[in-house]
Formats: structure tokens, C-alpha cells, sequence
């Protein structure tokens, strides 16, 4: 059992071996063999994650770090004596991860077997979809910053392959309605977005590297310096006699005189936390060159750094625009990645950084306030969509604003532990929305051919119009398929917070983790990620009840909905993972009881999984059972759920209709609000835009010279600016690509148009060029001894 | 006094594999004319024979290391690792051109001595220790260039590119002379080692002859940067890159880079780390190089956007890759990160020289007979007819844009992290705010063979075996440095050309 | 046998300089590819006056030495610039690099 741990390099490389039979051999193995190949693939990983998760029960939680023996010193850089090795990491977080993403990862293979079923590109699908895991796995198991992104990376870059998954025409009008361009440049967007914020976290990485010289998490064998300290809620007595026990390299030592300089003083006996946690009990400063910083500072910086990387990935505020059109892609993509794992990747890394950010109250405070406001906004539009899955991808931007606001607060256990439960009903949730849209599809193919024999024209015609995703087609769906229905009944009530399934116990601890930190922690942002949060939890019952009534209840509105069932070729495989994973939805909530609830206490452990983390999350404490507010909460989500039924329980609408909540006057503008998903993009615009451009102008005018307002303002601030206002708000028409010459803006076509301009073909104005750089070049090699001449 | 010079004191051993190549590329010459026309086809393997055995050589004798020729001639690591790189450049060249050259009509053995020479002159570059070697070498580098630029003839746009080269290329060798005149004045040496000593002297002395040297390093500057197609001394890069035949493209933008690169670092790191003036802590030309650098990487990748011709987009993005390497270059000027300044720069071009030699075999394949086909329109739809070309295309385009796992990505990552331990935090953020700039138009390809319909009217029905055979060394040299990043590390670890020269200071 | 006329090294420097300076004119004035050729030797022989000079003051035969090399390189270069000069001449019937602006932007 000692060397289980051995085992783990396969996580990674079970799915590589899967992709890479089914990259070569795909065309010949038929989609049976296909789906075995890549199913197996995963299976294999959760198998051996479930391997490590016994090995660590076994061994008392002791994290173990595995390295492969020619990935060693896999990125060496000899002449400052770095060696970052590839080392892969197992202790109860990376178990945690690797758990959720090889489970869930590997039902929604055994989903996409059905869902994918006669696709022309099958094979390719599965090679994605394994491919996805395998940077998944680099990501959560990597024991150094450096591999993390690398999986960081590489998942954007799956994620940008699979929602332009259907991008050709041929496909758009064979059989799957609307998708098409769209997707491409869907894909696009979303990976311009995130490169946004992966420049972000590679900033980070870079500050963690100057200041800690190594970027490993922690070392073998290393332990981490709160946990040894002994107990796991140590937050204010930072670790001292512990600290100086470990190692300590990092004797003052000041670079010498004229010495170049050199990243601080390296420590190859520590990892990054450790040494923060050194570092931070001595007050130690971080050089740089000219100036230096103190080590909360810097802190403070690299958690910054991160949160803009965590924007990007995990969908925040400001970032996150793309999720909603990544929706594109196929459904079980939408479940894998864009619900269940990916986009968690952002928690992971707050919750893998608790040190940093434990010890940035600063950046702890924002990320809160984003996740909150995230959590808050995502809710409010996933009122007013009438696509069954933009509804449960705004409603996942929000679930993730729950996450990131919990590690704010330092809930790190409640944050992971959404994370976990959300995986199971959101996948199972998007899953049962394929399912539908899949039934909505056939219902209306069967349709269109009862029409098509009295007339040709008109099928045709209604072909275009009609959306298997828009809600307002659905209705009645319950009785059709009714086992689809019960899945579906059971994730919305688990993602409703209604006790007692799994999103109950989450949402509950999140609000409890929130409503003390507020209460008695006295910190304000506590104050307001509870009010929002509530609010958001009360948005998130009623958009759910919503879609539950509109689609399963009442009679069915169209000829589609009608024809819908679930016993067709795909569907019995995706029912039953939909079963499966209705009961992890009812049950996964029981691994973190709170203590003190009620009857489940006595009977079963409690927050079995926060101490499970805390073995590896430094900082990770229990939170305790708010009776009286779970009480609350609960009622106010059956409150909110059958305010659902009142409004559109009664009164269904159909497609062109408006909404109740539309009809009336009370309530039509904060609908339309919704419904035009706040005008976010708008809102760039109008509150970013407008009073920049006065601004802009005012100095313009100011300065009040032709070269300044024609160029600073027309060309460097508003084109610049808008160029950037318009990447983060440009719905779909806007994509990484073209993005570059139509939509990043007339700047860098201004500059590129300027370049191609001095770019005349002419050699004397090629030499014109070269004396011009050979002029710069003696400036600036003269300049310093003629200022030093000149006494300046 | 004249010494003869003995056997020993020319130490001809260690200049064996550029002394094996050039002397292939005569005797080539030579059997060349003796052989009947049907049977010229043989050049080119024979130049790729002997550009094995040359690297065959170098392999063998990287432990035989010391100065030959009175001290002009150095064979050190350094050397070692630029010859492999150049040789494999070299190897590249001739398998991707071979077929090229017989459907278009150029199949003339001159291309494979031209190559050849070009090859030796980059060899020697590498291996300079005298100023005299690095100019003699930089004109046996170029003029073969000159010419095989001009190797599609009569066809003016080939014509046009091989003079425009031609021109500014003597232009600048005209700065790179008169620069080692001044130099020779302020040191009274054209030796490197003692360039370095005598510029210490100086400095030291606070003589006036320190004006010579600044002016001197700053024009020597000028036509190595203009070699390695440095902003602003770029122009020529794209008109020449679209002009030339396409297997001359890509040797040259490979090739003339690693060659500029050798002597850049020789130049300025052997002779002229110790230019340190008015009580700064690093080489007075550290700023110099980092103004043109951030220059070089801003300009290359915002230019290459617009563009819609293949290889003009590739020449932009290989003007801007040389930004990166200029900013190892720069980090080098920092005594303290000399060494691992001069190992980046290494690295990146070695991975360069995989990607974007791959990059260009593409090209090649796509290439009609008359040299069109090349621009990115027709590139629509061509993961459907080529669909593993496609994503080896796909491949080296995420390794140009620096995606982990590809060798693009180790290579810039190095030179960041040489650049951020040098204390240039401005330019290394500057370098990955272009690089994510440089994804948009390397995805753009991407884009455009895998997510657009269209026909890519395709130049031959099947891949010739050769530029496969070219396309695969590429491919798996992007690939295995790219996931095993720590072999290319082992074989720049022994580089300490910067120490050694410091050893007295 | 003492030098009637001793004439100083920057005398020499200073004409080496002017000459470079006007190789670097004529190649950013001149249009004709021969005359703009011509400039560009007048700055290398500028770099080997300027050589020539240097070895005098060091009296070191080294500087002396590298000039027949830059002349020799030079010689190669006219050989392979008038071909290539030739050649455009046979397609373009002109020799003016103004005209060659068929690739730009």
C-alpha cells in the first residue's frame, strides 16, 4: 500500500494512451470500439485515483510527492541552478480533484457514447474529451506552479477544440439546428478571454519564482509549518519555533555591491508555502533591485496576479463572458468542462495558494467581493433566458461566484466542498438539459416529416426557425420522459439548496462561513457576500423552479415537445448516467455534515471531508451548523420554487408570448434587465466607455492641441479603449482571429497600418532605417558617460 | 618576427567539423562538374552526406576543446551546441528543398555548395574568437545567401529580393567594418581575449578611448543586428522572406539568426562584457540591446497581424522571435546572469530552429510551382485534404505562439526567466504581452485550416519522401524538447564562455 | 631618417569618418544600384583607412593585415553584386532601386 503512490503518473498518462490508440486507430475501431477505448481511459484514472485515496487513508494523510525518473529535472536551468522537476503530488486536495474530475469526467464519457451517437467526428470527440483529462490531471496533480499551468493551458486549449467542436456548415443543417459559425467563434472568445487571465497567473508565477526561488508547492517529504504546528485553525499564531526547525537557508544575506541581480537567496529544501510562512514570521523584505518590498506586500501582489487568472478561468467578474457562449459546444462538453471541472480550476488554485492568500487579507477581501458580485449577477440573468442552457451556464457563473466568494473568506473546506457537490448536480443538470434538447430535436425531425409529405416548402421552412433549446417550445416534458424528469427534479432541488440534498449542505456552509465572518469576524465583506449571497441563493430556487415548471409541467406547447421520449438509440445509456448521478447528488452532501445537526450528527462523521482537507489545506477550518438560518434558507428556497409555479406554473408561455413576468408593469423592466443579461455588454459601454471618453475629450480639449487630440485621443485612449471594452463585451461576433484585425480595434490596425506604411518597398528608406538605429544605438551607449559628464 | 606556425599550434583537430564541411562543399564542387546531368541529382544527397559527417564530427569531438589558428578559432561548448544546431539546420534545408527545386525548375547543384559555404560561414561565426573571424565569416555566411536569394531567377520578385539583400547586407557589413576599426584602435587587438582585457584597462583607467569603444561595440551592433533582422534594422526581412525561393527562406531564417546570434554573443559577451561605464552595474550595452529587443518584439508581432502571405507573416514572426533572443542577449550584460543569458539565447534558438523550420516545410508542401499558394486564403479547409499536415502545421504554429509542452514554450520561458534574474522585469512583461499578442495571428492559420471550408488546391497529390523526412526531424524536435525540455538544458549546461572570459575580473 | 612630416592619427580618424559619413549619404541619395554599390565600398574603405591609421599608431601589423581581408571580402562581394545587378538589368531593363518596390507593406 506504500506504493500506491507510485501509481499516479497513470492519471495523466491512462487517458494520453486512450487518446492516442484512439488518434491512430479511431477510423478503424468504430464508435463501439472508440467509446471502450476512451471510457476505459478513464475508468483506468478514477481507478487509480481511488487507489491514492485508500493508500492516504492508509498512511495517515500524508502527502507524497511522486516524480518519474526521466521527468527529473524536467526544466533545467543550469547557469542559476534551477531544476524544476516534474513532479506529481498526491495528498487529500490533489485526491480530492482527481477524484472529481476521473468520476464525473468518466461518466459523461459513457453519456457521450449515446449523445455523440452518429456524429461524423466521433472518434475525434472522445480524443478531446481524453485529451481534456489528461491536462486536467497535469493540472491538479502537479506539485509545482509551473506544471499546474501547464494543465492551465492546455485545458483553455481543449476547451477552445471542443466548443468550435461542430463549426462547419455541412453539420448545421444536417442535424443539429442552430450550431455553426457560431461555435468557432464562441471558441475564440473564450480562449482570447482566458489569455487573459493565464497572463495574470504566468505574472504571478514569475513574482512567486523571484521571491521564493523555486516554485514547487512543497517539497518531498516536507511538511507543511501550520499543520506541524498542530492544530489546523493555527491562524494566528503564525508558526515561529517550527518555522526556524525546518530549514533555513535564508540567512541575511544582501547582494553585494554591483553585484547583477539575482532572485533571492535559493532554498532547495523548501517549498513556496513553507517558506512564506518563514519568511512572514520574520518580516523578512523581497529585493527588488531598486526598491524592496515587504513580504505581505508581495503577497499580496502574486494573490492579485492570481485572482486575475482565477477571473479568466473560473468565470468572474470581469471575465466572465465567455462561459455563457461556450455553451456552443456540445452538451456533454458543457457538463465536463464548462460546469463540473475546468472552470473549478480557479478554485483549486485559491485553495492550493491558501497560504498566499491566508496571508493577504487584501486579496482575500477582493476575491470575495468578485465571487459575491459574480455569484449575484450570474443568478439575476439566469432569470430572464429562455435557452434551457444559457439558464444553467449563467447559473454555474454563479455557483462558481459562491466557490471563489467561500475561499475568500477562508471557507476553504466549504469552497471545495461545492466544488464537489456542484460537480455532481451540474453535470447531471446540463446532462439532463442534452437529454431534452436531444428529444426536442427528434420530436421535431418526426414532426417536420409528418409535414414534409403534404408539402416539401413548408418543413423546409420551419426547419430554420425552430430552437430545441428555447424553453418556450417545451412544456409537459414530465410525462414523455419520465425518468429524465426525476433526475432532472432531484438536481434542481439539490442545486435549489433543499434539504437534504447535496447543494443544501454546501450552500448552507458557504452562507454559514459568510454570516461569521461577518458577525464574528467583524469583517465587512463577510456583511456583504452574506446578504448577496443570500440573494443569490434565492435567485438560484427561483430561476431553477422556472425551468423545472416550464419545461417538465403543463401541456406541451409544441408539435415537438409532444413527439419528445427517451427510449430511442442514445438514450437509454444517458438516462441511466443521469440516474447515477442523481443519487451522488442525494448523497455526496453527507461527507461534510456540520456538527451539531440535528440527527445526522450522532449518526454520522462530521465535516468528515474539511478535515480530510485540512490534512493538506492549511487553513481550512470546519464550519459549524447555523440551525436557524438553514431553517431560513431551505424555506425560502420552497418559497421561491413554488413562486415559480405561481407565475409560470399558471400561465405558460409559449414561444413569441411574453413573459409573466413581462406582462407586468411591475416587474417588465427588471425582467428585461435579465433578459438582456443585464446589459453587461452595454454596461461596459455606457458606465466604462462614456465618462472615459469625456474624460478623454475634457483632457483632449484641455491640452488642447490637433496632434494631441487626434492622436491621444482618437487613436491611442478611445480606440484603445473601446478595442478593450469590446473584446470583454462583443457577444460571439468577436474572436480571437479576426478579432485581431476587426475587433481589437482600429489601434492595432492603426499600428500595423503604420508599420505597412513605413514598410514602402524602397531600399533607400530601408537605409534610412538602419542609420536611424544605428543613431539610437550611439545615444544610448554615450548617454550614461554624458550625463555622468554633465553632472546629472 | 615571424613564428611559422607548427601543427600543433594550428590545433587543426578541433576545427575538424567546419574544416570537413567546407572542404565537402569543394570537393562537391568539384564532382560536380564531372558528373553527367542525369545523374545530378546526387549533389544534393552527397551535401547532405557531408553535412552529417561534419555533424557526425562534432558529436565526436565535443570534448576536444581549445583555440586553433594562433587563438582566431575557438572550440568551446558553445561551439559545439552551434554547430548542432546549424548542421541540423543545414540537414533540414537540403531535404526540404530537394523536391522543391526539381518541380520548379531550379534543381542546380549550385544551391547545395551555396548552402554548404553559407553553412561553414554560420560554423565559423560560431566559433570566432578574433573580429577578423566574425567579419570574414559574416561575408562567407551572406553571399551565398545573396546569391541563392536570388535563385528563382528570372523572376522579379526573386531578382528584386536577392538586391535588396544584396544592398543593405553590404550597407551594413560597411558599419560592421568600420565598428572593428574603431575597436582596433581604442585595443590595439583584434583578439577577442584580449579586446576584453584591454576594454577592462580602459574602463579601469577612465581613458578617453573608451568613446572608440562605445561607438565601435554600437556599430558592430548595428550590422549584427541587422543580420538577425533587429528593429530597426528589419526592413529587409519581409521582402527578402517573400521574394526568396521558400527552402532559402527557411535556412536563412534559421541559419543567419543562429549565425548573427554566435557572433552577437562572442562579440559582446567574450570581448565586451567589462564596457562598463559610469558607475553602472552592467555592460553599457545592455540598454542599447533592451531598447531594441522590446523594440524588436512589439514591432514584429503587431506588423505580422496584417499580414495575409505566409511567408511574410513567418518573417514577421521571425523578426519578432529575435526580440526574444535579444533579450537573452541583453540579460547577458549582467555579470551575474552572463552565463545563464548566453544559454537562453541558445535554447530559444535551437527550439526556433525546429518550429519555424518546420513551419516553412509546410509551406513548401502547400507551394504551387510558381510560388503561389502561399497565402493564408488558401489555407481554408486544409485539415480536410492534409488533415496530418494540418496539425502538424497546427503544432508548430502553438510552438511559435509558446503553448506549453511545445518547444516554443521552453525556449521562452528560459529567456523570461534569464531576463526577470537580470532584473529586466519591464522587458520580460513586455515579452509575454506580445507573445500573447503573436497567438493571434498564429492561430489565425489554425483558424483557417481547421475551421474554414475551402479547397486548398494542393500543389502535389503526395508528400515527397524527402520533405517528409525533413518535416519529421522538424516535428519531433519541437515535440521532444518541447515534453522533455531537460535535454536541451544538458547540452547547454557546459556553456560558460561568459565565466571563463570574466576569469580574470 | 627622422619624418619630416608626422601626421597625427585623428588627421587620418577624422578623414576615414567624413569618407564613412559620405558612403552613408550616397547610399540613402544615390538611385542607380552601381552608384549606391560605390558608396558602400567608399564606407569600407573609410573602415580600412581608418585600420591602416590605427596599426600605424599601435605599429602592429594586424590592422594591416585585416584590410587585405576586407579588400579581398569586398572583391567577392563586387563579383556577386554585379551579376546580381546584371540579372535585374536583363529583366527590368533599369538599374534604378527605385523600381524595385514590387514587394512591400
Amino acid at each position: 500500500m506504500e506504493n500506491f503512490p507510485q501509481l499516479v503518473p497513470l492519471v495523466v498518462f491512462a487517458p494520453l494512451i486512450g487518446l492516442l490508440i484512439n488518434l491512430i486507430l479511431g477510423r478503424w475501431l468504430g464508435e463501439r470500439g472508440v467509446g471502450l477505448v476512451a471510457i476505459g481511459a478513464a475508468l483506468t484514472a478514477f481507478g487509480v485515483a481511488v487507489l491514492e485515496w485508500i493508500a492516504l487513508a492508509n498512511t495517515g494523510y500524508a502527502p507524497s510527492v511522486v516524480e518519474i525518473g526521466i521527468l527529473r529535472d524536467w526544466l533545467r536551468i543550469p547557469a542559476a541552478a534551477v531544476d524544476i522537476a516534474w513532479q506529481f503530488r498526491v495528498d487529500t486536495l490533489s485526491v480530492t480533484m482527481m477524484l472529481v474530475v476521473s468520476g464525473i469526467g468518466s461518466l459523461i464519457h459513457i453519456y457521450a457514447t449515446g449523445y455523440m451517437h452518429g456524429d461524423k467526428m466521433y472518434p475525434r470527440f472522445f480524443v478531446y474529451l481524453n485529451l481534456f483529462l489528461v491536462f486536467m490531471m497535469l493540472l491538479v496533480t502537479g506539485n509545482n506552479f509551473l506544471v499546474m499551468f501547464v494543465g492551465w493551458e492546455g485545458v483553455g486549449l481543449c476547451s477552445y477544440l471542443l466548443i468550435s467542436f461542430w463549426w462547419d456548415k455541412t453539420q448545421k443543417d444536417a442535424k443539429y439546428g442552430t450550431v455553426g459559425w457560431k461555435n468557432s467563434l464562441a471558441g475564440r472568445k473564450a480562449m482570447i478571454v482566458n489569455r487573459i487571465g493565464d497572463f495574470g497567473l504566468l505574472l504571478g508565477i514569475f513574482l512567486v519564482f523571484w521571491t521564493f526561488g523555486t516554485l514547487d508547492f512543497y517539497k518531498p517529504g516536507e511538511v507543511p509549518i501550520a499543520a506541524a504546528h498542530g492544530a489546523a485553525h493555527a491562524g494566528e499564531g503564525e508558526a515561529h519555533a517550527e518555522g526556524e526547525a525546518v530549514v533555513d537557508t535564508h540567512a541575511a544575506e544582501t547582494p553585494a555591491e554591483g553585484e547583477a541581480l539575482q532572485a533571492q537567496p535559493l532554498s532547495a529544501a523548501m517549498g513556496v508555502f513553507n517558506q512564506a510562512e518563514t519568511f512572514l514570521a520574520e518580516g523578512r523584505e523581497v529585493n527588488f533591485g531598486p526598491f524592496s518590498l515587504p513580504i505581505q506586500t508581495v503577497l499580496t501582489l502574486i494573490t492579485l496576479f492570481f485572482l486575475l487568472g482565477v477571473t479568466g478561468k473560473s468565470a468572474q467578474i470581469p471575465l466572465f463572458v465567455w462561459l455563457p457562449d461556450a455553451m456552443a459546444g456540445p452538451t456533454p462538453v458543457s457538463a465536463l468542462i464548462h460546469a463540473a471541472t475546468m472552470v473549478t480550476a480557479g478554485v483549486y488554485l485559491i485553495v492550493r495558494s491558501n497560504v498566499f492568500f491566508h496571508a493577504a487579507p487584501f486579496s482575500s477581501a477582493v476575491v470575495t467581493l468578485v465571487g459575491t458580485f459574480t455569484a449575484l449577477v450570474g443568478g439575476f440573468i439566469a432569470l430572464g433566458q429562455w435557452d434551457i442552457k444559457k439558464v444553467l451556464a449563467y447559473s454555474t457563473v454563479s455557483q462558481l461566484g459562491f466557490m471563489v466568494a467561500a475561499a475568500g473568506l477562508g471557507a476553504y473546506g466549504a469552497a471545495m466542498f461545492h466544488l464537489v457537490t456542484h460537480a455532481f448536480f451540474k453535470a447531471l443538470l446540463f446532462l439532463g438539459s442534452g437529454v431534452v434538447i436531444h428529444a426536442m430535436e427528434h420530436g421535431h425531425h418526426h414532426v417536420a416529416h409528418a409535414h414534409a409529405e403534404h408539402g416539401h416548402e413548408e418543413g423546409h421552412h420551419e426547419e430554420e426557425a425552430f430552437d430545441p433549446q428555447d424553453m418556450r417550445n417545451m412544456g409537459g416534458l414530465r410525462h414523455t420522459m419520465p425518468r429524465t424528469y426525476r433526475a432532472y427534479l432531484i438536481g434542481t432541488l439539490a442545486l435549489a439548496g433543499i434539504f437534504p440534498f447535496a447543494g443544501f449542505w454546501s450552500k448552507d456552509e458557504i452562507l454559514a462561513d459568510a454570516l461569521n465572518a461577518g458577525f464574528l469576524g467583524g469583517k465587512l465583506e463577510g456583511y456583504i457576500a452574506f446578504g448577496l449571497l443570500f440573494v443569490a441563493a434565492l435567485f438560484t430556487a427561483f430561476y431553477m423552479g422556472r425551468q423545472l415548471w416550464m419545461v417538465f409541467f403543463g401541456e406541451p406547447r409544441t408539435e415537438a415537445a409532444k413527439y419528445t421520449g427517451e427510449r430511442d438509440f442514445g438514450y437509454p445509456v444517458m438516462v441511466r448516467v443521469l440516474e447515477v448521478l442523481a443519487v451522488g447528488s442525494i448523497l455526496i452532501g453527507l461527507i461534510n455534515i456540520p456538527s451539531g445537526f440535528w440527527i445526522f450528527d450522532p449518526v454520522l462523521p462530521t465535516h468528515a471531508f474539511t478535515d480530510f482537507l485540512a490534512h493538506t489545506v492549511v487553513y481550512a477550518h470546519a464550519g459549524s451548523a447555523q440551525m436557524l438560518l438553514a431553517f431560513i434558507a431551505v424555506g425560502a428556497g420552497i418559497a421561491m420554487l413554488l413562486l415559480a409555479r405561481f407565475i409560470y406554473g399558471r400561465h405558460p408561455v409559449v414561444d413569441g408570448d411574453k413573459d409573466p413576468l413581462e406582462v407586468r408593469e411591475q416587474t417588465a423592466g427588471i425582467f428585461a434587465y435579465s433578459n438582456a443579461r443585464m446589459y453587461w455588454d452595454e454596461t461596459y459601454y455606457r458606465f466604462l466607455e462614456g465618462p472615459f471618453n469625456r474624460a478623454a475629450l475634457w483632457l483632449a480639449d484641455k491640452l488642447d492641441g490637433t496632434f494631441l487630440h487626434d492622436f491621444v485621443h482618437e487613436t491611442l485612449l478611445r480606440d484603445a479603449y473601446n478595442g478593450a471594452t469590446r473584446v470583454l463585451t462583443d457577444p460571439v461576433d468577436l474572436g480571437l482571429i479576426d478579432g485581431a484585425v476587426n475587433g481589437v480595434g482600429r489601434l492595432v490596425r492603426w499600428v500595423a497600418g503604420g508599420i505597412r506604411r513605413l514598410q514602402t518597398g524602397y531600399v533607400r528608406v530601408y537605409a534610412l532605417s538602419v542609420l536611424f538605429g544605428a543613431l539610437l544605438i550611439m545615444v544610448l551607449l554615450l548617454a550614461p558617460l554624458l550625463r555622468q559628464m554633465l553632472g546629472m | 618576427m615571424i613564428e611559422l606556425p607548427t601543427l600543433e599550434s594550428l590545433n587543426v583537430v578541433v576545427t575538424l567539423p567546419a574544416l570537413a564541411l567546407v572542404l565537402g562543399a569543394i570537393v562537391l564542387l568539384l564532382v560536380d562538374v564531372f558528373l553527367p546531368e542525369r545523374r545530378r541529382w546526387i549533389t544534393g544527397w552527397l551535401a547532405l552526406i557531408g553535412v552529417l559527417v561534419s555533424l557526425g564530427i562534432t558529436l565526436l569531438t565535443t570534448d576536444r576543446t581549445g583555440e586553433a589558428f594562433g587563438g582566431m578559432f575557438v572550440a568551446d561548448s558553445f561551439t559545439a551546441f552551434l554547430n548542432v544546431v546549424v548542421l541540423i539546420t543545414a540537414a533540414v534545408g537540403i531535404l526540404i528543398a530537394m523536391d522543391y527545386l526539381r518541380r520548379t525548375d531550379m534543381n542546380r547543384s549550385e544551391y547545395y555548395f551555396l548552402l554548404l559555404f553559407s553553412t561553414g560561414g554560420m560554423m565559423f561565426m560560431g566559433a570566432a574568437n578574433d573580429l577578423i573571424v566574425i567579419f570574414v565569416a559574416l561575408e562567407l555566411l551572406s553571399i551565398p545567401l545573396y546569391v541563392m536569394s536570388g535563385f528563382r531567377r528570372p523572376e522579379t520578385r526573386s531578382e528584386e529580393s536577392a538586391l535588396k539583400y544584396f544592398l543593405l547586407g553590404a550597407f551594413s557589413s560597411g558599419f560592421l567594418v568600420y565598428g572593428i576599426a574603431l575597436i582596433y584602435g581604442a585595443t590595439g587587438s583584434t583578439h577577442l581575449p584580449a579586446v576584453w582585457a584591454a576594454v577592462s584597462a580602459i574602463v579601469e583607467g577612465g581613458s578617453s578611448a573608451v568613446y572608440l569603444v562605445l561607438l565601435g561595440a554600437g556599430l558592430i551592433v548595428v550590422a549584427l543586428g541587422f543580420k538577425v533582422a533587429a528593429v530597426p534594422f528589419h526592413m529587409w526581412t519581409p521582402d527578402v522572406y517573400e521574394g526568396a525561393p521558400t527552402p532559402v527562406t527557411a535556412f536563412m531564417s534559421v541559419g543567419a539568426k543562429a549565425g548573427g546570434f554566435a557572433a552577437l554573443l562572442r562579440v559582446l559577451v567574450i570581448g565586451l562584457p567589462s564596457l562598463i561605464v559610469a558607475e553602472q552595474t552592467a555592460a553599457a550595452w545592455v540598454d542599447a540591446l533592451a531598447l531594441i529587443a522590446a523594440l524588436t518584439m512589439i514591432l514584429g508581432n503587431f506588423a505580422a497581424i496584417m499580414q495575409t502571405n505566409l511567408k511574410r507573416m513567418l518573417a514577421y514572426s521571425s523578426i519578432a522571435h529575435a526580440g526574444y533572443i535579444l533579450m537573452a542577449v541583453a540579460a547577458a550584460g549582467h555579470p551575474a546572469v552572463a552565463n545563464q543569458g548566453v544559454q537562453a539565447a541558445l535554447m530559444y534558438l535551437l527550439t526556433y530552429a525546429f518550429t519555424n523550420l518546420g513551419a516553412f516545410g509546410i509551406i513548401i508542401a502547400v507551394e504551387r510551382n510558381d510560388g503561389s499558394g502561399v497565402s493564408l486564403d488558401d489555407l481554408r479547409g486544409f485539415s480536410r485534404q492534409r488533415p496530418w499536415l494540418a496539425l502538424l502545421m497546427a503544432f508548430f504554429m502553438l510552438s511559435l505562439t509558446g503553448i506549453p509542452l511545445t518547444a516554443g514554450f521552453v525556449g521562452k520561458w528560459y529567456v523570461f526567466w534569464a531576463s526577470i534574474n537580470a532584473g529586466q522585469v519591464v522587458l520580460a512583461v513586455i515579452g509575454v504581452l506580445t507573445s500573447v499578442v503573436g497567438a493571434f495571428y498564429y492561430v489565425r492559420v489554425i483558424v483557417r485550416m481547421f475551421l474554414e471550408e475551402g479547397s486548398a488546391d494542393l500543389a502535389q497529390p503526395r508528400l515527397p519522401r524527402t520533405l517528409r523526412a525533413g518535416l519529421i526531424v522538424a516535428g519531433l524536435g519541437t515535440l521532444i524538447f518541447g515534453v522533455l525540455p531537460f535535454l536541451a538544458a544538458d547540452m547547454t549546461t557546459g556553456i560558460q564562455i561568459a565565466l571563463a572570459a570574466l576569469g580574470g575580473g | 631618417m627622422q619624418p619630416t612630416v608626422f601626421v597625427p592619427t585623428d588627421l587620418y580618424v577624422m578623414l576615414s569618418a567624413v569618407l564613412f559619413v559620405m558612403g552613408v549619404l550616397g547610399v540613402l541619395i544615390r538611385r542607380n544600384a552601381i552608384l549606391v554599390f560605390m558608396s558602400v565600398e567608399l564606407m569600407l574603405n573609410a573602415g580600412n583607412l581608418a585600420l591602416v591609421a590605427f596599426a600605424r599608431q599601435w605599429g602592429l601589423a594586424n590592422g594591416q593585415v585585416f584590410v587585405f581581408f576586407v579588400m579581398t571580402v569586398a572583391a567577392a562581394e563586387v563579383a556577386v553584386g554585379l551579376a546580381l545587378i546584371v540579372a535585374i538589368f536583363r529583366t527590368k531593363r533599369s538599374i534604378d532601386i527605385d523600381d524595385l518596390h514590387e514587394m512591400k507593406g
